[in-house]
C-alpha cells in the first residue's frame, strides 16, 4: 500500500524553520586511567579480530586458491567485486560464521554474503566458496544462506547467488537436509521471494549439483559458464552408478546443453569474466515498472547532513572491555548521529533507558540505548518510544548494553514482568526497519526487550565487547551451585566448599566461553562483529538498505496494563 | 571546404578565396564555400569549379594555398582569363620552373650553381666516361625518362663505371623503353637548405633567409628550422643572392622557395628547383623575420610594392617547426586515418603557433595529406628554441589514431639534432637510436618500467575518477545510496582491492602490445596502493587530486606530477592514453560486453553427438524442401546454404555447418521432410578410395536392411550413403 510521505522540499533543512537540537556533550574522560586502560583492551580485541578476520580472508588456503586460479575462476569477493559497481561499498555479513564449530575450519562457512549496488540498485549477494570444502553447504552454511535471503525479503533486496558448490555435505546430510530450516529452504524462499516480485538471479560459475541444481532452476533467470558451470541433479559418478550412462560433466549439464536444449540456463557465457558481466546486466535490466515508486520514494531523509562533533574513532575506546564499568550511552550516540545532535524523550523519566530522535547521514531514527539495568519505567517508557516510531515510520536502533530487568520482591510486585512484556510486545509488532548493535552485555530478557536475534532485526552486530547470555556466569554458577547444594542434600552427600568451588568455577568457564562474541558470531546468532569505529558507516549502509520498500502499517496485540 | 578573407590592402582586392582546407584558410576566413565531394580531383583540383565558386561569391582573388593547384600555370592563367587576381607568381614562372631540366638551364645561364653534371643528348660510352671523370667521383647515374629509382647507380670510382652504367643503361631501357641517361655529382651527405623569396610586381625582389628541412622520411620534410644552423654569415648572404638571382631569372613575384642541395664535406650549394608557391614551413621564416608572409603575398597581388628592401629584413632568433603526422611511425611511417578521439594542443603563445585544420572529433580521412597540425617554436637562440620544441611536444595531446608525435621527440632530442648535425639522411644514418630498439635488453628495461608507471598513474587515475563520477550521478538523488560510493569504499574489515587489466600497446598501431596486470588497494586515507600482480616491482603507494577534465595531479613518495588521461571506446575496446611528464602511453582494456561468439556455443551436446557424428545436418522441422543448392559431393563453404525448406508459411535455408564436402544429400526439390530427418552430412575431406572399400565392407554387412528401419535417426544416416 502507497502512503503519501512529505515532499522533499519541507524536509530540507534550508527552507524549514531551524530549531537547534540538542547537542550531546562529549561525554569522555580521556586523561583518566579506566580510560586509558579500556583504550588498550578494546585494542587488543580488535587486533585478536583482524587475526581471525585475515585468516578467513584466505579462504580454503593456498593450494585451493591455485586450484581455483587454474581453473580460471575467480574468489567469491573478486566475483561479488565484478559484479558490483566499480569501486563501490560492500557490506559483508557474518564473516566469522563457523568459526571454530566444526573439527575442520569452515572459513566463513563456507559461503560469502553481503549486500553492495549493482548499477545503483543495492543487491543481496550470496557466493559460495568452492575453496572451502568443494563450496559444499554444512548446517552454518545452509544457516548462513537462509540469513541472507531472509535480509533480502527483510529489504526487498535483488538475491544474485553465484552458485559454485558441490551441493549438500553428504557426511552430515541428517543436519542438512530434512528438516525447515534446512537445504530446502532455500528453493522456498526463492520461490516466496520470486512471487513478491524480488528478483532472483543465479550465475553459474563452478558446479552445481544435486539440491544446488534448484538454485538456478528456481532463478528468475540464470547464467551459466562454458567449461565451469555444470548443473546437474545427479554428477557423472552418480549417473554411472545408477543408470550405468557414462557421459562428462559437460555433456551431461554444461552451459551449451542448459542454453541451447534443456532450457534450464538463459544465458551463455564465454568465461566467468562474461558471465558477471551479463549478471550487472541483469540488474540493470530490473526496471521493475510501476513499482519503481515504490522501491525509489523519497525517504525521510535531508540530503545534507552534518558529521558527528566528536572522533567516531574514540568509540574504541568507549566501548566496555569490562562489564562492570558504567558507560553513558550517550557518549556513544554522540558519535554515531548526525552534528552529535540527539533529541531526547523523557529524559527525566525511567532514566536507565535513553530514548530519542537523531539523524544519521541525513535519515531520521529513532534510538534506545541502555544506561543500566531496566527498571518498571524505562521499560514502560522504552514501549511508548517504539511506539512513537512505529507510528511515524521512523527506523529504530537499538544500543544493547543490558545486564537484565531488575529482579527482587519490590520489582515483581510493580509488574516488571507486566512492563517487560510490553516492551517485547511492542518491538516484536512494530514495523519499522530494525537495527541492533550490542556495545556490551545482552543479557537475559534485556537481550529480548532490546530486540535481540530473536525479534527479527534487520540487521544485528556485535561489538568486540559484546557478552551475550541468559544471564552472568557468576550469577549461574550461583544459582546451579544452590541447587546442587539442595540435591546433594536430599542425597545426603557431604559437598566440600572446595567441590563447590570448583562446579561453580566450571559454570563460569562454560558461560564465558558461550557469551563471547566469537561464539556467537560463529552460530550466526548475529550478522558480525564490527569495528566501533565503523558503526556510524555499517548503520548508515543498513539504513540505506532497510528503507527501499513501502512502510507498513503496525498492529500489536494485548498489551498487558 | 574553401574560405574566403578580407583584403589588406585599400580599393583593390575586397575578398579573397583560399581555394585550400588548411591552415590559411583556418586562420582569417570569414565564409566556407563547398565545391564538391571530399576526393580532391572532384574538389580542390577542379580549376574550373573553383573559378567558379570565387566569381560567384564575390572574390576578385584567388589564393591557392600549398598543394593542389598552387603551382598550376593553367590555374594561374584560367584566374587571369576570368578577371580573377591570383595571389602568386606569374604563370610564366610557373611554367619556367615547372620543368625540371629547362629550368636548369635558365639557371645555369643566370650563374646560379648548379650540380655538376653532364645532360647531353650524346651518350657515347667513352664520352660518358670522360664527363664522369671530370665531374669527379662518386657520381651518380640517372634515367633522363621515368623515376622511383630504378636505373640509378652510384659510382663511387672511375674503375666501377663502365659497369654500372650499361646496368643503368639495361634496367632503363627494360623499364622506360629509353636508356638515356645523365650523369651528376653524388652528394654523399647532403643538406636540404631553401630560400625564401619575395618579389613584387614591380621589380623587386629579396630573400629571406634560408631554412634547414634536411631531416625528412619518406622524402618529406618533417622538422623545419630557420636559420639553418652552422651556416656563417658570408654563406648565407651567398645562398640569399642566389635565389633573389634565380627568381629574377624568371621574372618572379610573390612568394618562392628556391631549394638548394648543399654538400657538407665540400661546403658547396647547388641548386635543385623552385618553388613557386608559398610553402607549408613559411612559419619560421616568418617567426625569424617578424613578418605576415601571406599579407605580403595580398599586397604584392594587390600591387604594392614590398614593404621592406633587403637590408631592412630583420633576422632574430631561431625558429623551429615539427610537423604532426597521423602516421604509424614503426611501419615505415605510413599514413594512417582514424577520428581524433582526443586533440588537446599545446597553449598558444606570441612564441609557439600551431597551425591545424582540424579538431577533436573530427576524422583524418585517406582523401588528404595525413597532417594534423604544424607545431612552431620561436627562441632567442637555437638551443631555447629547441628546448621549446621538445617540451612543446612533450605536451601535444593526440589520441584516436597513431601519430609521429613520440617520433618527433626522440628526434628532438636526438644528440646530432641538438648539436644541429642534420642531413637528408639523419633519420636513416640514427635509425637505431631513433627508433625504440626492443631488443636492446636496457632501453627495453627502460620502457618497460615506464610503461609499468604510468600504467600505475593510469589505475589510480581511472579509481578516482570513477569514485568521482558514480558519486555525482547518485549524489542528490538518493543521500544514503551515496554511501556505498564513499572515498574509499567500505569492506568490513578489510581494504577493498579491484584488479586493473591494461593492455599495453607497445607501438601505436597495436601489433605489439603486453598485458599488464594491476592490482589496485583503497586505503583507508584514500591513496590508492598499487602492485604489479606478477610481484616484479614493489607496491606503490599514489594519491591521485583530480583537476577536472581528465586532468589529475599525482603524488607518490618520491614524485608529484600534473597526468593527464584521455578515454575513449573504439572496437570493443576502450582506449586510455595517459601523459605526464616526458611519458606517453597507450593502453587498452577489453570492453566485457554482453557478446559472445556464436562459435562458443557450439559445443556439442551429448544428446547431439551421440545421434550424429559430426557435420551431420538434420531436418530443424518438418517440412517441404523447396529448394536444392548444391549437388552431393561439391565443396561448400561455412554458412553456405545448401538447401531451402518450407515449413509454417516460411523459408528456412538449411546451410552447412563448416567447410567441406558434401555427403548424403539425397534430398530432391519437392520432397518432405520431418523433423530430425538427417539432410545431408559435411565431411573436411572428400571420400577416399579407402574409404570408399570401407564403406564397401559395411554394406556388406547387409545395410540394405536397416533402410527401413525408419524409427532412429542415427540409422537413417547410415543408411543414405550406402545406397548410393
Amino acid at each position: 500500500s502507497w502512503k503519501t510521505r512529505p515532499s522533499p522540499a519541507i524536509l530540507l533543512g534550508s527552507t524549514r524553520p531551524y530549531s537547534p537540537a540538542a547537542v550531546l556533550p562529549d561525554g569522555i574522560d580521556r586523561t583518566s586511567d579506566s580510560f586509558a586502560r579500556n583504550s588498550l583492551a578494546v585494542d587488543q580485541l580488535l587486533s585478536d579480530l583482524q587475526t581471525h578476520i585475515r585468516q578467513v580472508l584466505g579462504g580454503g588456503g593456498a593450494e585451493a586458491m591455485r586450484r581455483n586460479v587454474s581453473r580460471n575462476k575467480l574468489l567469491p569477493r573478486e566475483r561479488i567485486d565484478r559484479l558490483l559497481d566499480p569501486g563501490s561499498s560492500f557490506l559483508e555479513l557474518s564473516q566469522l560464521a563457523g568459526y571454530e564449530l566444526y573439527d575442520e575450519s569452515l572459513p566463513s562457512g563456507g559461503i560469502v554474503s553481503g549486500i553492495g549496488p549493482v548499477h545503483g540498485r543495492l543487491c543481496m549477494f550470496v557466493a559460495n566458496d568452492p575453496t572451502v570444502k568443494g563450496g559444499t553447504y554444512y548446517p552454518i552454511t545452509v544457516k548462513k544462506h537462509l540469513r541472507a535471503q531472509e535480509v533480502a525479503a527483510q529489504c526487498h533486496l535483488p538475491c544474485i547467488y553465484l552458485v559454485d558448490s558441490g551441493g549438500a555435505n553428504l557426511p552430515r546430510q541428517a543436519e542438512v537436509f530434512p528438516d525447515r530450516d534446512n537445504f530446502g529452504r532455500i528453493f522456498y524462499n526463492q520461490a516466496q521471494m520470486s512471487s513478491e516480485g524480488i528478483p532472483q538471479i543465479a550465475l553459474v560459475l563452478g558446479s552445481c549439483t544435486a539440491g544446488g541444481a534448484y538454485i538456478p532452476a528456481m532463478a528468475d533467470e540464470s547464467v551459466i559458464v562454458k567449461g565451469n558451470g555444470t548443473i546437474f541433479l545427479a554428477g557423472p559418478p552418480l549417473v554411472k552408478a545408477a543408470t550405468g550412462e557414462e557421459v562428462s560433466a559437460e555433456d551431461l549439464g554444461g552451459a551449451s546443453l542448459h542454453c541451447k536444449i534443456s532450457g534450464v540456463s538463459d544465458h551463455f557465457a564465454d568465461d566467468e569474466l562474461h558471465g558477471l558481466a551479463i549478471g550487472r546486466r541483469i540488474v540493470k535490466n530490473l526496471y521493475m515498472a510501476g513499482k519503481q515508486g515504490v522501491i525509489n520514494s523519497q525517504p525521510n531523509y535531508t540530503l545534507e547532513y552534518k558529521d558527528p562533533l566528536y572522533d567516531v574513532k574514540e568509540l574504541r575506546s568507549i566501548a566496555p572491555a569490562d562489564q562492570k564499568q558504567p558507560v553513558d550511552i550517550r557518549s556513544v550516540i554522540a558519535r554515531i548521529v548526525d552534528g552529535s545532535e540527539f533529541d531526547e524523550f523523557k529524559k527525566l523519566y525511567g532514566t536507565t533507558l535513553v530514548t530519542g530522535f537523531a539523524r544519521i547521514f541525513g535519515q531520521s531514527v529513532g534510538i534506545i540505548g541502555n544506561n543500566g539495568i531496566l527498571f518498571t519505567e524505562s521499560a514502560l517508557k522504552g514501549t511508548h518510544f517504539i511506539e512513537l516510531c512505529a507510528q511515524r515510520n521512523i527506523p529504530l536502533i537499538f544500543l544493547q548494553n543490558i545486564t537484565g530487568f531488575m529482579v527482587g520482591s519490590r520489582s515483581e510486585a510493580g509488574g516488571i514482568a507486566k512492563a517487560g512484556a510490553k516492551m517485547v510486545m511492542a518491538v516484536s509488532c512494530a514495523k519499522v526497519p530494525k537495527m541492533t548493535i550490542m556495545v556490551g552485555g545482552s543479557f537475559g530478557a534485556g537481550n529480548y526487550g532490546m530486540c535481540g536475534r530473536a525479534y527479527s532485526p534487520n540487521f544485528l552486530f556485535l561489538w568486540p565487547t559484546a557478552k551475550i547470555s541468559v544471564m552472568g556466569g557468576v550469577q549461574a554458577a550461583g544459582v546451579l551451585a544452590q541447587i546442587e547444594q539442595s540435591n546433594k542434600k536430599r542425597q545426603r552427600i557431604e559437598w566440600s566448599e572446595e567441590d563447590e568451588e570448583k562446579f561453580k568455577g566450571k559454570v563460569v568457564e562454560a558461560y564465558e566461553r558461550e557469551a563471547s562474541p566469537y561464539y556467537s558470531t560463529a552460530r550466526l546468532w548475529d550478522d558480525g562483529i564490527i569495528d566501533p569505529a565503523d558503526t556510524r558507516k555499517i548503520l548508515g549502509l543498513c539504513l540505506s538498505a532497510s528503507i527501499k520498500h513501502a512502510p507498513q502499517d503496525t498492529k500489536y496485540g494485548v498489551f498487558r496494563m | 571546404p574553401p574560405k574566403a578573407r578580407e583584403g589588406v590592402g585599400h580599393g583593390g582586392i575586397q575578398k579573397i578565396l583560399v581555394a585550400n582546407r588548411g591552415e590559411i584558410a583556418c586562420r582569417s576566413a570569414d565564409e566556407a564555400v563547398r565545391i564538391g565531394p571530399p576526393p580532391a580531383r572532384l574538389s580542390y583540383l577542379n580549376a574550373s569549379a573553383i573559378v567558379e565558386a570565387a566569381l560567384r561569391n564575390g572574390a576578385q582573388a584567388i589564393h591557392p594555398g600549398y598543394g593542389f593547384l598552387s603551382e598550376s600555370a593553367e590555374f594561374a592563367q584560367l584566374c587571369e582569363t576570368e578577371g580573377l587576381i591570383f595571389v602568386g607568381p606569374p604563370a610564366s614562372a610557373i611554367r619556367d620552373m615547372g620543368d625540371k631540366s629547362a629550368s636548369k638551364k635558365i639557371m645555369g645561364a643566370a650563374g646560379v650553381p648548379l650540380v655538376p653534371g653532364y645532360h647531353g643528348d650524346i651518350q657515347d660510352i667513352n664520352l660518358l666516361k670522360e664527363e664522369a671523370d671530370k665531374i669527379g667521383y662518386p657520381i651518380i647515374i640517372k634515367p633522363t625518362h621515368g623515376g622511383g629509382g630504378k636505373g640509378m647507380r652510384i659510382v663511387q670510382g672511375p674503375d666501377e663505371f663502365i659497369q654500372s652504367l650499361l646496368g643503368a643503361k639495361r634496367e632503363a631501357a627494360a623499364s622506360f623503353g629509353i636508356d638515356t641517361v645523365l650523369l651528376e655529382k653524388y652528394i654523399t651527405k647532403p643538406r636540404h637548405i631553401e630560400v625564401q623569396v619575395f618579389g613584387d610586381k614591380h621589380g623587386n625582389v629579396l630573400h629571406l633567409y634560408e631554412r634547414d628541412c634536411s631531416v625528412q622520411r619518406r622524402h618529406q620534410k618533417i622538422i623545419e628550422e630557420a636559420p639553418a644552423p652552422h651556416v656563417k654569415h658570408e654563406f648565407r648572404s651567398h645562398l640569399g643572392e642566389a635565389a633573389v638571382s634565380a627568381a629574377k631569372a624568371v621574372g618572379y613575384h610573390s612568394a618562392g622557395t628556391v631549394e638548394f642541395i648543399v654538400d657538407t664535406l665540400s661546403g658547396k650549394f647547388y641548386f635543385m628547383e623552385m618553388n613557386t608557391r608559398l610553402q607549408v614551413e613559411h612559419p619560421v621564416t616568418e617567426m625569424i623575420v617578424g613578418q605576415d608572409l601571406v599579407e605580403w603575398q595580398i599586397r604584392v597581388a594587390n600591387g604594392e610594392p614590398l614593404p621592406l628592401i633587403q637590408s631592412q629584413v630583420p633576422l632574430t632568433g631561431h625558429a623551429f617547426e615539427a610537423r604532426i603526422y597521423a602516421e604509424n611511425v614503426p611501419r615505415g611511417f605510413l599514413p594512417a586515418t582514424g577520428v581524433l578521439h582526443h586533440y588537446r594542443p599545446v597553449s598558444l603563445s606570441s612564441s609557439v603557433r600551431v597551425e591545424t585544420g582540424v579538431g577533436e572529433g573530427d576524422t583524418v580521412s585517406m582523401h588528404y595529406d595525413p597532417m594534423i597540425a604544424k607545431l612552431v617554436v620561436w627562441g632567442e637562440n637555437r638551443d631555447a628554441a629547441l628546448i621549446k620544441l621538445k617540451d612543446c611536444l612533450l605536451k601535444f595531446q593526440v589520441a584516436g589514431l597513431p601519430t609521429n608525435i613520440n617520433f618527433l621527440h626522440r628526434l628532438a632530442n636526438h644528440w646530432a639534432f641538438e648539436d644541429g648535425l642534420v642531413e637528408t639522411h639523419f633519420i636513416e644514418q640514427y635509425k637505431n637510436e631513433l627508433f625504440t630498439d626492443s631488443s636492446d635488453d636496457k632501453v627495453a628495461q627502460e620502457g618497460q618500467r615506464d610503461a609499468r608507471l604510468s600504467a600505475a598513474f593510469v589505475a589510480a587515475c581511472l579509481c578516482k575518477k570513477e569514485q568521482i563520477d558514480q558519486q555525482k550521478s547518485v549524489s542528490g538523488r538518493d543521500g544514503l545510496l551515496s554511501l556505498w560510493y564513499a572515498d574509499p569504499p567500505f569492506r568490513m574489515h578489510h581494504c577493498a582491492r579491484r584488479t586493473i587489466e591494461l593492455d599495453w600497446d607497445k607501438e601505436s598501431d597495436g601489433h605489439d602490445s603486453e598485458l599488464l596486470k594491476l592490482s589496485v588497494t583503497y586505503n583507508s586515507n584514500g591513496s590508492y596502493f598499487i602492485e604489479m600482480s606478477d610481484n616484479e616491482s614493489p607496491g606503490m603507494e599514489v594519491e591521485v587530486t583530480d583537476l577536472e577534465n581528465h586532468n589529475f595531479r599525482v603524488h607518490t613518495d618520491w614524485l608529484s606530477t600534473d597526468v593527464s588521461l584521455a578515454v575513449y571506446i573504439n572496437d570493443h575496446d576502450t582506449h586510455i592514453h595517459v601523459w605526464h611528464g616526458k611519458h606517453h602511453h597507450h593502453f587498452k582494456q577489453m570492453v566485457r560486453l554482453e557478446q559472445f561468439s556464436e562459435d562458443a556455443s557450439q559445443h556439442k551436446s551429448s544428446f547431439e553427438a551421440m545421434s550424429h557424428p559430426r557435420g551431420t545436418v538434420v531436418a530443424p522441422m518438418a517440412g517441404l524442401v523447396v529448394k536444392v543448392l548444391v549437388e552431393n559431393g561439391s565443396k561448400v563453404e561455412d554458412g553456405q546454404p545448401i538447401l531451402v525448406l518450407e515449413a509454417m508459411k516460411m523459408e528456412h535455408v538449411v546451410k552447412a555447418p563448416f567447410s567441406g564436402y558434401v555427403h548424403g544429400l539425397q534430398i530432391a526439390a519437392g520432397q518432405q521432410v520431418f523433423d530430425s530427418n538427417v539432410l545431408f552430412r559435411v565431411q573436411v575431406y572428400t571420400l577416399s578410395p579407402l574409404s570408399c572399400t570401407r564403406t564397401q565392407k559395411v554394406r556388406d554387412l547387409n545395410v540394405e536392411e536397416k533402410i527401413d528401419i525408419p524409427c532412429s535417426p542415427l540409422v537413417v544416416y547410415y543408411s543414405i550413403p550406402f545406397t548410393i
